[in-house]
């Protein structure tokens, strides 16, 4: 047995400098990857709202919420850089389209109430979708993971809080409030990811202790927990079918339309274009600065002595 | 790197009392933004009281191939603890 079969049978942890097989590193630094593109694409839906937030305290609120996305694809980079790959060169690949990011960011944020939805919901699924990768077996992913669910946290309460506002104030705050509901809440459940029979790498990641829950057993722990808090929030969710199963000790919920998820993936999402654009311009707009960055420090002779 | 920027390691003191301790890397031009940039990503909410920054490259690491050979000479010397040492129940040592 080599040292990682063994360090993986024992529920042990890979670090940075051990032996790993050429697909495991591949799939980590896919993932990683991936999880940081939405990290920072993530910033682009909610951070189109910072100029018009209703008060004071909401914009501080949305302000830190966006800030801290930035600094999740930063703690996420770190980590797939520790698997030998270049920060250039990932983004390189977000910005060409070689590198994928979460589907849920190619819908627009249409109302301030979509602010809080997103908190909500979006950050809710993804707070059950990372936390058991907190876990995972590859250490500097995990340890990243956990720092980001601790945020996380502050993420979907800040939602959920200004959701319930909302909801409670006038007739039009409320049909606002259901409505970024009515729109969020189907992309949420495709975060999860295809239905398991048609999920093609989740064997293996299972296997190497990556992925530790199915993307239908998540989705459903997500719908279980939401429905109580959209009751708590006096709104509704958008399927006719969700209706509570004795037996199984769940909420049935209705089909879920996977070639819409299949049609955002493959680029045709209502702001698959938007994304990626303002992405790559804030890359090209901050060349100067990061330019004379370097320039200034080579002048100085501070750079470090890598 | 081609955007100008190095890779250093952040370490960060939690508190008075404790050892600074690794808790990821940042890309900077130079020392003093690495500073500044790890104390935007590392410590948004008061995990820390100090901060160190080293260029990546500036650490050396022991090599997890020679981890059993190079932890090795430690592993026999069991009467290093104090466990090892039998001493009457009764007494407070």
């Amino acid at each position: 047995m080599s040292t990682f079969e063994a360090l993986i049978a024992a529920q042990d942890r890979v670090e940075p400098r051990d032996e790993m097989p050429g697909d495991y590193r591949a799939t980590l630094v896919r993932q990683i990857a991936q999880h940081a593109h939405s990290e920072i694409i993530g910033m682009q839906p909610e951070g189109d709202w910072i100029t018009r937030a209703p008060s004071l305290r909401r914009k501080a609120i949305l302000l830190a919420k966006v800030q801290d996305e930035a600094g999740h694809g930063l703690y996420l980079y770190a980590a797939a850089e520790t698997l030998g790959v270049d920060r250039d060169d990932l983004l390189e690949a977000l910005h060409t389209g070689r590198q994928k990011y979460s589907s849920i960011f190619n819908y627009p944020s249409l109302t301030w109430a979509d602010v809080a939805a997103i908190g909500w919901l979006v950050d809710g699924a993804a707070i059950v979708n990372q936390v058991p990768l907190g876990r995972c077996s590859y250490g500097p992913y995990a340890r990243a993971m956990v720092r980001i669910c601790k945020e996380e946290s502050f993420h979907q309460r800040q939602g959920f809080e200004s959701l319930l506002t909302m909801s409670r104030g006038t007739p039009a705050q409320h049909a606002m409030a259901q409505d970024a509901v009515d729109r969020w809440w189907w992309p949420s459940l495709m975060m999860f990811g295809p239905p398991d029979a048609e999920s093609p790498h989740s064997a293996r990641s299972t296997a190497w202790g990556i992925k530790r829950f199915s993307n239908d057993t998540l989705r459903q722990r997500f719908v279980d927990l939401a429905v109580p808090q959209a009751e708590a929030l006096g709104l509704t969710l958008p399927d006719p079918d969700l209706r509570w199963d004795e037996e199984r000790g769940s909420w049935d919920f209705g089909t879920i339309d996977f070639t819409e998820l299949r049609e955002v993936v493959s680029g045709n999402g209502p702001c698959n274009e938007v994304r990626i654009g303002r992405r790559v311009a804030a890359h090209e707009d901050g060349a100067w600065v990061r330019e004379a960055a370097a320039a200034y420090a080579a002048k100085q002779g501070t750079r470090g002595a890598a | 790197m081609s955007d100008g920027s190095l890779l250093w390691e952040v370490f960060v003191r939690p508190r008075r009392g404790l050892a600074h301790t690794h808790v990821g890397s940042i890309h900077a031009a130079d020392a003093e933004l690495a500073l500044r940039n790890a104390r935007d990503v590392y410590t948004r909410r008061g995990e820390g009281v100090s901060i160190w920054v080293v260029p990546s490259g500036a650490v050396t690491a022991s090599s997890p191939d020679e981890q059993d050979s190079f932890f090795e000479p430690a592993g026999d010397k069991v009467y290093r603890h104090p466990t090892f040492y039998e001493v009457p129940d009764e007494l407070q040592l």
